[in-house]
């Protein structure tokens, strides 16, 4: 095993270990994260070798890049005697390749040309001599400060630095995030989910390459882009067939997988009542991702009528000798439901369609004063391993990650009638949290 | 609506699932388009244990094209001209306006502009 920096992003701190968890997992191995902290953008982990080091890291949207760590200290003397110590057995390897050097300062002020030339030159005893090439060398060496805040000031010196040789960078460094702009995409809506969050999820769901992800409730498809760009072949279903069709020619969700380069990654979207599921039962969907509708912005709604008598005239009028709910023209009417027996659905529906260890993630907003324990639903074939809080002011959105187990395991269950308390997170959004 | 989900999809009646019948579905007076889409043989090769061969060969019938194997012959790995086709059929075929009927329950869904609509009506949905 071999020392690996990991440099993180600051966003979305509570969300960065299970991201990293589940790509791990998802290559077969397990990574001691137990150096990561919500507080450093920095941490150490051991791992086999670059391979898996990149399989950690490639992939990551809170992630920044990884490094081979060569030394590290809280002052740049202490830094350069563990490289100095270090390097001996790591250098040769690297002597004649073409290289660059690297500085990347966590909060830090700006160094002038002289101060950054001054600190690179301090390395000359690893005596590299390969050629200096900005553009595409073949190794990167980069030394790594991470700066205190004081009195809205960088503090002058670092309180800890590292020097490491980069082996992979991350989709976020890549530039995913500006890339995947809500703003940018020729279709959009007011339910479109966050970009950032919505790969985070799929890599979460570990969606991949060879796979077939579901969106039940795929809406304007955020997380149906976000699982093609993971590789994986998106499905999604929707009661709105406006949301499906889009806003005319040039402006529909196949129009975003175009933009983005995924188009064979597009599967299909289908207008579904989830409640009135389409999918051969024997189907198997690799992965669940969703933001389940709350009423907030979309309704919450399920085919049929309260007033069957009263439309029973409508659907079984003929016309043209047809029945009018079997021609082309016809309206399913909607009625209301409630929030609770739909997640008492997603979760049946994702224990009889999931593979082993397959993943269930979606999204719950709860205001902030609810018993968040009695308010997550469980399944017995399910197991929660990820709830994951974003913060906002009155009220908190949770990611909850479900792992089916095999026939052995047995878990909790919590429907609906055992939650009881209910979920009335659209009346309480309406009424300002009062 | 793609060639290939008309492999996924069955009646979304809730008494018609006990029936083989709800699967595949009829596909008549079918509207089809093709839209190209770089051949990927990995890609396919992935998405092949998930195919019901005989639903495959079923549709592609009702569509008009009788030349698939009627069993899934072996190793489709390594026939490219048969993962041509296959290519062609189930990823590049577009349903843009069609009609599909269940052969249990008689219920009639539709394609329009390439969406499947699975809504039902009320005596379908509240049963
Ligand atoms: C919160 S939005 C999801 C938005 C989506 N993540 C996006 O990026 O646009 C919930 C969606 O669920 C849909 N919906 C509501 N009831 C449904 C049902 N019974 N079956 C399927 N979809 C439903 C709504 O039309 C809405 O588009
Ligand atoms: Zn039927």
């Amino acid at each position: 095993m071999k020392d690996y920096l990991v440099y993180l992003s600051q966003a979305h701190v509570g969300f960065r270990r299970a991201e990293l968890e589940s790509l791990a997992e998802m290559h077969g191995f397990i990574a001691d994260l137990s150096g990561l902290s919500e507080k450093s953008p920095f941490f150490v982990v051991q791992l086999e070798n670059d391979e898996q080091a990149a399989q950690l890291i490639r992939r990551s949207v809170l992630s920044r890049a990884i490094y081979e760590l060569w030394g590290q200290g809280a002052t740049l003397d202490e830094l350069h005697a563990d490289v100095r110590h270090r390097s001996a057995a790591l250098v040769s390897k690297y002597r004649l390749s073409s290289f660059k050097f690297d500085i990347v300062s966590y909060q830090g002020s700006r160094k002038s040309r002289e101060q950054q030339l001054a600190l690179i030159n301090s390395f000359a005893y690893l005596a590299l001599e390969g050629k200096i090439k900005m553009k595409n060398p073949d190794q990167i060496f980069t030394v790594l400060e991470a700066y205190s805040i004081v009195n809205q000031e960088p503090a002058p010196q670092p309180d800890y630095m590292y020097f490491g040789r980069e082996v992979a960078v991350s989709e976020r460094s890549r530039g995913v995030l500006e890339r995947h702009e809500i703003a940018k995409r020729p279709y959009y809506g007011t339910t479109t989910f966050d970009a950032e969050l919505a790969l985070v999820s799929c890599n979460l769901a570990q969606a991949r390459p060879g796979q077939l992800i579901y969106d039940p409730f795929v809406g304007t498809g955020s997380f149906a882009l976000a699982a093609a760009h993971h590789g994986a072949l998106a499905y999604g279903t929707d009661i709105d067939f406006r949301a499906l069709k889009g806003k005319g020619p040039g402006r529909r969700l196949a129009t975003n997988f175009e933009k983005y380069g995924t188009s064979h990654l597009f599967g299909d979207v289908l207008c579904m009542d989830f409640t009135h599921n389409a999918f051969r039962k024997n189907l198997v969907f690799d992965a669940i991702v969703c933001d389940p509708p709350y009423g907030v912005r979309e309704g919450l709604k399920v085919c049929g009528t309260n007033r069957e008598e009263r439309f029973e005239g409508k659907e079984k009028i003929v016309i043209d000798g047809q029945y009018a709910y079997l021609r082309r023209d016809f309206i399913q009417p909607k009625k209301n439901y409630s929030l609770d027996l739909l997640l008492d659905d997603l979760l049946q529906f994702a224990a009889e369609r999931l593979p082993v260890n397959g993943r269930l993630c979606f999204w719950m907003p709860v205001a902030n004063d609810q018993d968040i324990p009695t308010l997550v639903p469980q399944h017995e074939k399910l197991q929660l391993v990820y709830n994951l809080v974003q913060e906002f002011n009155k009220w908190s959105r949770r990611l909850l990650v479900y792992a089916k187990r095999d026939a052995n395991y047995k878990g909790t269950t919590i429907t609906s009638q055992e939650r009881g308390l209910q979920n009335d997170f659209r009346n309480r959004y309406f009424h300002k949290f009062k | 609506m793609k060639f290939l989900t008309t492999n996924f999809v069955k009646c979304a009646v809730k008494s018609c699932d006990a029936s083989d019948l709800s699967f595949p579905l009829k596909y008549e007076e079918c509207e089809l388009q093709l839209q190209e889409h770089d051949f990927n043989p990995e890609f396919l090769i992935s998405m092949l244990p998930r195919l019901n061969w005989d639903a495959v060969v079923q549709v592609a019938a009702d569509l008009g094209n009788t030349s698939l194997p009627s069993t899934k012959p072996e190793g489709i790995e390594n026939n490219e001209q048969l993962l041509k086709d296959l290519h062609s059929l189930l990823l590049e075929t577009q349903i843009i306006n069609g009609k599909m009927t269940c052969r249990h329950c008689g219920h009639i869904y539709y394609i329009k502009d390439s969406i499947a609509n699975f809504l039902l009506p009320p005596h379908l949905a509240n049963s």
